[in-house]
This record gives structure tokens, sequence and C-alpha cells, in this order.
């Protein structure tokens, strides 16, 4: 049941969950007393405000897969689980940055967020604050592109994502 | 209507006879409409008692066991009860009392997190805000601690939605109440292609065991394990949770595995190259160090509960769903496609090899020794009736209790087994005797475990549950002062209690009991046949027995069952 196979380390799962309180208590609280591991998690209402969808990324190194989501699947607020294989998902995550950029480097700092597809969202007389949508991937290697700058603050969403679509859907 | 009102009426609809509490400030609006129910309300002395006597109803009888208490101390006191329950997926439901809503947050007189603390003990809990959500949330925990795999609900409940004289308990009853679980469903329905391939493995197997456990007790399957057992002629052992699932007295049964487990039974399931797994969990104290275990068997898996498949170990078939469905299915196979032509004769004459060199043994008494705590069972055993109900501590007394007693009917005996709770047994004896009053009921205890909840037998005397506790008084925490001296070189460590302090046949009295104290063998089996003559209050017999019994056979911590140590007796013998 393990599709991630032994290539990847991290697996996603989108879990849909009734939108009651203490339902990410429960969730959370699983994970820690199984010793299960979260690398990311991101938690937002759904278009049907009964149910939230938590996107986890769980570390396969820590439970396998299968024993992970059984768990989470007896959670009586748990409603669906998906797995999504990390070949078969369409990952997302959001970056806001705040960066020193001294009017001399600005030209070059553009120049990198053009590239990746970034957005500015303010100016400051020395720094700069950026934002950037992209697979998790992308907003690493975003990141290390940045740290010669000088990274004054950093906030990243933690992943979202969804299945590939079929090419007839 | 009140929410006061309408939860002790949910709780009626639900069926509830008895329940088992301990009021306070928080719950008090609730136990003043139980005084114009039907429902009988059992005053215990302590909130862990009515825990464990909801436990031991709910294994007597098969239906949920229900207890309420305060908020605060009162639902801390449950917790223990909560987790013993929810190891042993007994069916449960507790109701606690909390502060009112606007309270909650705020370090309030008697207010803790109930739902939070208990959140990992049960197998799901409610706090109820609105009083008229009671009655659809006292039907959702009922469903869902009866349903699927079982276990303790816990329904916390704020003092204004309960409260007549304040506005927010107002709600209205109706009779048509309807579930709100989108997340829950369990499945009970096998699949077919499994059974088939599962069959098929049991036809070709030469050393096949049906490897039983608790599940098959909640399935209500016992008549269709034997109907299984008896059609394959396959043996059958049965664990800690399921004594009683298949007669002890029929020829296929081989009794206990594990850790304290019989030879033969550990032993045929360590050769075995098929293991049918029924509502068992490959537990640690059954399997022993994991890697050196039933090196040889293939196994199938038959769980409700599918993270159990696959979580221990390895199923070559894992089958999803109700052991009761599982049997009859694979029933219906086998006879439809026949029993496969294995050859098992080898097998047999193994295993009646062992059962005849290596049964559970024990020295002799000689005189000036106290008594051999393995005699008292045996006589108990032979004394009561047939079906006695059994409520064990945890200990060296538990151990002999399942070895030595005869169980030949489900569901009499009653045990601590996933958590191990010392002080389980007189509560959980005085549940089972409140749910089946006809029976006889024994305690079987430690002194350690007695000193822990002892006070219930005040609440057995008062409300008239006449058990009996036969107290193994050896003077010690006999379990950790059998491995100190097995494997700690004979340094004891805070294990001796005391043989005269507290002087038990005189607290048994002060409680309302008949008490007897035993030093001599040949006043076993009196004291023994007037402890059951008596039926109109509880009786305690003080068994002064020897604390240097050691439990045999025993599995060493991180050994595999294979370095079983069987009694001295039997040490030279080849195996």
């Amino acid at each position: 049941m393990n599709v991630a196979g032994p290539d990847y380390r991290y697996h996603t799962l989108v879990v849909t969950v009734e939108n009651k309180s203490g339902v990410l208590a429960r969730v959370a609280g699983l994970f820690a007393r199984r010793g299960f591991n979260i690398e990311s998690l991101a938690v937002a209402p759904t278009d049907d405000d009964r149910f939230s969808r938590l996107t986890i990324v769980v570390d396969l190194e820590s439970a396998p897969l299968e024993q992970v989501v059984k768990q989470l699947d007896k959670l009586v607020n748990v409603v669906e689980i998906r797995e999504l294989h990390p070949g078969s998902a369409v990952e997302r995550e959001l970056m806001i940055v705040t960066v020193e950029a001294e009017p001399d480097r600005r030209d070059e700092l553009v120049e990198q967020l053009d590239r990746a597809g970034g957005k500015v969202l303010s100016v400051g007389a020395d720094r700069m604050m950026l934002s950037l949508v992209g697979p998790p991937k992308r907003i690493d290697e975003f990141e290390d592109l940045l740290r010669p700058f000088g990274i004054v603050e950093l906030q990243r969403t933690g992943r979202v994502a969804l299945p590939v679509l079929d090419e007839d859907a | 209507m009140d929410g006061g009102q309408a939860l002790i009426r949910a709780l009626e609809n639900e069926g509830v006879d008895l329940l088992f509490g301990l009021p306070g400030g928080a719950i008090l609006p609730v136990y003043d409409p139980l005084i114009d129910s039907s429902i009988r309300h059992v005053l215990v002395r302590h909130e862990q008692g009515a825990g464990h006597m909801a436990s031991g109803y709910a294994h007597a009888t098969g239906r949920p066991g229900v207890m309420m208490v305060t908020s605060g101390p009162g639902a801390t006191n449950v917790v223990t009860a909560l987790c013993d329950a929810h190891l042993d997926s007994v069916p449960m439901v507790c109701i606690t009392g909390q502060v009112p809503v606007g309270a909650i947050g705020t370090d309030a007189f008697q207010e803790c997190d109930t739902t939070g603390i208990t959140m990992s003990v049960t197998k799901h809990n409610f706090l109820v805000t609105e009083a008229q959500d009671i009655p659809r949330v006292v039907k959702e925990a009922f469903h869902i601690a009866t349903t699927g795999r079982p276990g303790p609900v816990l329904v916390d409940i704020p003092k204004d939605i309960v409260d007549p004289g304040n506005p927010a308990s107002a709600m209205e009853w109706s009779d048509d109440i309807e579930m709100d679980l989108p997340g829950y469903d369990p499945d009970t329905g096998v699949d077919a292609s499994d059974i088939a391939t599962a069959a098929d493995m049991i036809r070709s197997a030469e050393r096949p065991v049906l490897y039983v456990g608790g599940g098959i007790l909640k399935a209500r399957a016992a008549e269709v394990l034997r109907q299984l057992a008896e059609l394959t002629g396959i043996h059958v052992v049965t664990t800690l949770m399921a004594r009683g699932a298949f007669p002890d007295s029929h020829d296929l049964c081989l009794g206990m595995p594990g850790m304290h487990g019989n030879f033969t039974a550990v032993t045929a399931m360590q050769e075995a190259d098929l293991l049918v797994a029924l509502g068992a969990r490959f537990d640690d104290r059954v399997t022993g160090r994991l890697d050196g275990f039933a090196p040889d068997a293939r196994v199938v898996h038959v769980d409700i509960d599918s993270a159990e498949l696959g979580k221990v170990r390895r199923a070559d078939v894992a089958i999803q769903g109700d052991c009761r469905v599982a049997i009859e299915a694979l029933i219906a196979d086998l006879q439809a496609n026949g029993l496969g032509d294995a050859d098992r004769g080898a097998w047999r004459s193994r295993i009646s090899g062992w059962q005849e060199r290596f049964p559970l043994a024990y020295e002799a008494w000689e005189p000036g020794q106290a008594l051999k705590p393995q005699y008292v069972i045996e006589r108990l055993r032979d004394l009561s009736p047939d079906d006695t109900i059994v409520a064990s501590g945890v200990g060296q007394h538990q151990m002999w209790a399942s070895q030595y007693w005869r169980f030949d009917h489900p569901y009499t005996w009653i045990n601590s087994g996933g958590l191990g709770t010392m002080g389980y047994s007189i509560p959980a004896a005085i549940g089972a005797k409140a749910g089946m009053p006809d029976r006889t009921v024994w305690a079987v205890d430690g002194d350690g475990c007695f000193q822990m909840t002892a006070q219930e037998l005040v609440t057995a005397t008062v409300e008239g549950f006449p058990i009996k506790v036969a107290l193994f008084n050896n003077s010690y925490l006999g379990m950790v002062r059998q491995w100190q001296e097995m494997f700690y070189d004979e340094r004891y460590s805070e294990v001796f209690l005391s043989k005269d302090v507290p002087d038990y046949k005189m607290w048994a009295q002060s409680m309302g009991c008949e008490a007897m104290r035993v030093d001599d063998p040949d006043e076993i089996d009196d004291a023994i046949t007037k402890a059951n003559g008596i039926d109109d209050r509880p009786v305690v017999i003080d068994f002064r027995v020897m604390a240097e019994e050691k439990v045999y056979p025993m599995v060493p911590a991180g050994a595999t069952n294979s370095d079983l140590v069987v009694p001295p007796s039997q040490a030279d013998l080849s195996r």
C-alpha cells in the first residue's frame, strides 16, 4: 500500500475533516502519540463550511504510510483521506519574505524575482517584501537564492495539494 | 424540557438500566431528574470504581457500561478506567459534568480540560455546548461505543446547559433524532476473495493454529468459532482477553499463549506453519521478541479494526471485518470446497506429546509452607458453579487464575489485559454482578490490588451486590517480586507490603462483608463452600499464600517464545 516506494521520503495526505473545534488537536495528538512525524501541515476551510481540509506531508521514515492512514481514518471526525503520490500531485506553497535590499542591489533582486515568477509586496528604504507561490522545491531554491541578500524574516505556509487532473477530466 | 431531563431521557432511550457514578457540583443538575428515572444509579466510593464497574458490566452482559461523574477530579479519576477500556475495547459511555460554557478556559473551580485529557484514552469524546444537542450526542456516543471496534466514549456536559435555573438549558425534545457522523462508518462485511484465499491456506496448512483474541467475544462469535475448529480439527489458543471464548475442556483447546502461557499453546504457535488470528492483535505479551515469533508461520489476520492488520506482524491475508461474519464465510467456503488433504497427523502427535510432557505444574505443598496459590485457584474452580464469573486484578494471581481456572463458557473471565490495571477486580466484579445478578461472581485479587480499590466493597454491601473476593495475600507485589528474584539478583526493591497491616479480615468486616482468613490447606474447601453459600452480602477470604511462588512458564522480557522458561520440575525434559 506504500505507493510512494523507496524513492520518496515524504508522502502527502489530503484529509477532509469535520469543521469542529478540537479536530486539529485530535490529528496532531494522534501523530504525536503514535510517533508519526509531520513535515508540513496546512489547514483551511473547504467550499463546504461543514468541512476543513488538511494537507499533511508525512515523514515516511517515522512510520509506514499505511499505519498513518489507517490510524487517521479511525478518528471519528476524519471524513476522507486521499493519498497523493508525490509524482501525481500538484503541490503549491506560498512564501512571503522580507530581504535586505540596498538600492544598488535592488535590480538584481527584482530580476531574480521575475525569473522565479514572484511578486513585490512592499518596498522600504533598505528592504523589500516579496512573495512567491510555487512547488515546494522551487520555493526552496528561491529561498537559497535570497540568502546572500540577507533574509530578515521569512514565512512559508506549508504545502497544499490536489491530484493531477486526468487528461479527460 | 431542560437539558438535564433530556440527558436522562436520552440514556433511558438507549436502554440504560444501570448507571455507576458519584455526583458533584457540575453534574448536580443531572442528578435531580435521575430521581424520577427508571435508571438505577449505583453510588460508588471513588470514580475509578465507577469506570471499572461499567467495564465489568459490559464484559459480562455485552451491553455498554455507563458511568456519570462530576467535572475536574471526578473526571480525572475515571481516566484510568477509560484508558483500560480503550486498550481492551470495552463499550462504555462516560458522562462528565463540566463548568458552565462561559467559564470554560478560565481555570474555574473544579475545571479541567476533560476532552483534552481523555482524547487519547477514548474512542471518541464530545464537549456539548448546546442543550438542544444533548439527545443527538448521547445517541452518537452509544453508537460509536458499541459498533465497529468497541470502546469508551466520553460526553462532557457543561453545567449551564443542564441546569433548569439557566435559560441555556431550555431545549425541545424530539423523538426523531438523527445522528451526524459523516466520518464514522464502521465496515463489518468481509471481502469474498480474501476469504477464499484464507480458506485455501487453511486447506493446505500442515501445522495450523487458530489464534483467538478478545475480538471473538466482542463479535459474539464463540459458537461459530467452535464450529470452525470442529469442522477443520484445528487447535485453538485463547489469549488472556479471550479465555472462555473456546471451552478449555475441549480436545482442541490448547489454552493461553504468551509470556505466561502454557508450553503447548506457546510452542504450537511458535512451530506453526499457519496462524489464523481472529480478533487478536499480536500483543507483545503474546509474541515475545517479535523477530523470533512464529518464524515459519504464514498469517491470516481477521480484525474489525483495519489499523490492526499489519501493524505488528505482516499478514499474508488481511481480512478487515467482523469476526463472526468472517468465520461464517470461512466455514461456508470450507464446507463448499472441501477441507483439503493436508496431513496433520505428525502435528497432532507433536501437540499431544507437548501436552503430556509439559502440563501446567507446580510443586506440591509441604508442611510449614503458606498456601500454594495455584491450589487455591483449583479449589475455587472445582467448588464453584460451572458458569461462575471470575474477575481478576493484575499480577501473579491474574496469571494463575487464567492458567488454572477452566473456562468453559464465554463471558466468564473479566480482566484488565492491555493496560494491566491493578485494582480492577473488585469494581469489575461488582459491575458483572450488577449485570448478572443470578451468577456467582468471584473477584480474584492480590493484596497489592486489593488496597487500591477495596473501598468499593462498601458499594457492594450498601447497594446489594454480594460478590466474593479471593484475596491472594502473599504480602508482596508478587509479580514485581518475581522479576526482581529472577532478573535482578534477588534484590528486592520496594515490593514488600505487610502480612498483617492492614488486617484484611477486620477491614472487610468493617465494610459489611463476611470475612475469613485461611492459612491451612485443610481449611480451604470449607471456606470456599461457606462463601459460595452466602448470597446476602459480599465475602472476603484472606488466603495466606506463598510469597516465593512464581508464575511458570515464563518468557523472559526480550526473549523469543522458543526460550520459554518451564517450571524447574520440567527443566530437563526434551522439547
